[in-house]
């Protein structure tokens, strides 16, 4: 007697696993030729340009006008609860160090730089790029891998350090034009209430964030399958992927560190 | 020496190499043929392991490369290897100096200076001028195949591995490939492993010749007594390349 739906169920669970295994065996080996092999600066520096520079565009633009609408929205609130735009710096600080920097900024590299790693290693895969490495005396983990993961580790925190600045900063220039609000007063609400541990929970966050950016796009990477349209198909899976578990770690980094204390 | 014994690889239910037994002997060209889709390039992959067969030992100068899983091992073994890809590999991302250059790197000790020169050599042993500081995507299908010749004797090793060596290239460029291999053989006693649908290079450049088909190689022997092969997948097969008793 067949049972497809369970068929079914048990062959996403079988594939799930495996899945699991192997990226499980593509960290371990990440780690190895981290701890093992010479140190790739060329290629690090490279990736670094690409992940991190090229991504600032992106990241100022969403970082700067985030601000504004924060400000914007929360002066207007304000303004209908007591008839005055107040702690406007204090919100805007607040929600941009420890929520919306961090996680906007992964977002926007996940959907940027992550795509361009896994339609990077996706092609290389199905051009035998990746045999070819091996066949050269090197591995893929040491050339490919390695690097990537070290440039988004650095890149990532850097850039999220760029959009808390530039978050307030519009937020600034919204509370001054539209809320008249001055800036030393915007900037007192937030030095009086804000500490570095606020600070510090935004940005260890982003280090969990690069690691698992990281790690989706090269996993996609390296099992793609099939030509142009399986690099398209991986590209899109790593991207969805990245920015689905952006916000779900979001959740439980988050938990663990207000548990932490920080 | 390479010594193959019992050799076996599948895809999902599909055997694809079935118990292949054969020994490659110290400067020999030995040519694999057979219809596409057969798993010539399989079995090359399986040789210099980056595929893992299920079945047999893959003996590399005494060395079972077969079924070890110490990437140590592996690397090792593989630096007496030069591999010819069916479509060249080139890194996208670097150039053509960078490409040929970049097995010296990584598999030999030859100080950084060096490698201009070096690579020019062999780029002009491939019948290139002038194209280090292009990219591959400046390159007409030939000239990466070329390109992609020069990279994998660029570090000048004991075993070369070509995977469809002529495919897509014209018939000036298949001449000069032709050449390059033999006289990798001759000259610097490279052993070879050439494998190819184009049943005329097999027979005129080869020591032996083998055809595989359904997993196993049906016929090996020298090319004259290839030609003479009463084994009618191997009749078959040359009566479709035009080749019958010439």
């Amino acid at each position: 007697m067949k049972f497809p739906m369970l068929e079914y169920i048990g062959c996403e669970f079988l594939s799930l696993a495996e899945a699991m295994g192997a990226a499980a065996l593509m960290l371990r080996s990440v780690l190895f030729w981290f701890l093992r092999a010479k140190f790739e600066l060329r290629e690090t520096a490279k990736q670094a340009v690409k992940i991190g520079v090229d991504s600032l565009t992106v990241t100022v633009l969403t970082s700067f006008f985030t601000g504004m609408v924060l400000a914007l929205q929360m002066g207007q609130s304000m303004k209908n609860l007591f008839n005055e735009p107040m702690y406007i710096g204090t919100m805007v600080a607040f929600t941009m160090l420890k929520e919306l920097g961090p996680v906007l900024t992964s977002v926007v590299v996940a959907g940027r730089a992550g795509a361009v790693v896994t339609a990077e290693i996706g092609t290389m895969q199905v051009t035998e790029q990746i045999d070819a490495l091996y066949t050269l005396g090197t591995n893929p983990t040491r050339y490919l891998l390695v690097p990537r993961y070290i440039a988004f580790m650095i890149t990532l925190p850097l850039l999220t350090v760029f959009a808390d600045f530039l978050g307030i900063l519009g937020g600034c220039l919204v509370a001054m034009v539209k809320l008249r609000v001055s800036p030393s007063v915007y900037m007192n609400d937030i030095f009086t209430f804000l500490t570095v541990g606020d600070f510090m929970h935004g940005f260890l966050k982003t280090f969990f964030f690069a690691f698992m950016i990281a790690t989706v796009s090269c996993y996609k990477g390296l099992r793609t399958k099939g030509g142009a349209e399986g690099v398209g198909k991986s590209t899109t899976e790593a991207v969805v992927a990245s920015m689905v578990l952006v916000m779900v770690l979001d959740y439980f980094i988050s938990a663990m560190l207000v548990a932490a204390g920080i | 020496m390479i010594e193959i014994k019992n050799l076996s690889k599948s895809f999902s239910d599909r055997r694809i190499l079935d118990g292949i037994t054969v020994d490659i002997k110290e400067g020999e060209l030995f040519s694999v043929i057979g219809p596409s889709g057969m798993g010539k390039s399989t079995f090359i992959k399986c040789i210099i392991r980056l595929l893992r067969p299920e079945n047999g030992q893959i003996l590399v100068d005494g060395q079972d490369i077969g079924s070890t899983t110490s990437e140590f091992t592996l690397a090792k073994v593989r630096r007496s290897f030069g591999y010819l890809f069916q479509e060249g590999a080139l890194f996208d991302s670097l150039t053509v100096l960078e490409n040929v250059s970049f097995g010296l790197k990584y598999l030999t000790d030859k100080p950084k200076s060096d490698y201009p020169r070096i690579v020019r050599e062999k780029l002009a042993l491939v019948g290139l001028k002038d194209v280090e500081h292009l990219k591959p995507s400046e390159l007409s299908v030939g000239m990466k195949k070329r390109v992609s010749l020069a990279r994998s004797i660029a570090s000048e090793p004991k075993y070369m591995l070509y995977d469809e060596p002529t495919t897509g290239l014209d018939p000036v460029t298949t001449g000069m490939v032709k050449d390059l291999i033999t006289d990798m053989r001759e000259k610097l006693k490279i052993t070879s492993i050439v494998v190819t649908h184009d049943l005329k290079l097999a027979l005129e450049i080869s020591s032996r010749v083998a055809m595989l088909f359904n997993g196993k190689f049906v016929e090996v022997g020298e090319p004259a007594k290839f030609r003479q092969s009463e084994n009618p997948e191997v009749k078959a097969f040359m009566e479709i390349s035009d080749l019958s008793r010439k």
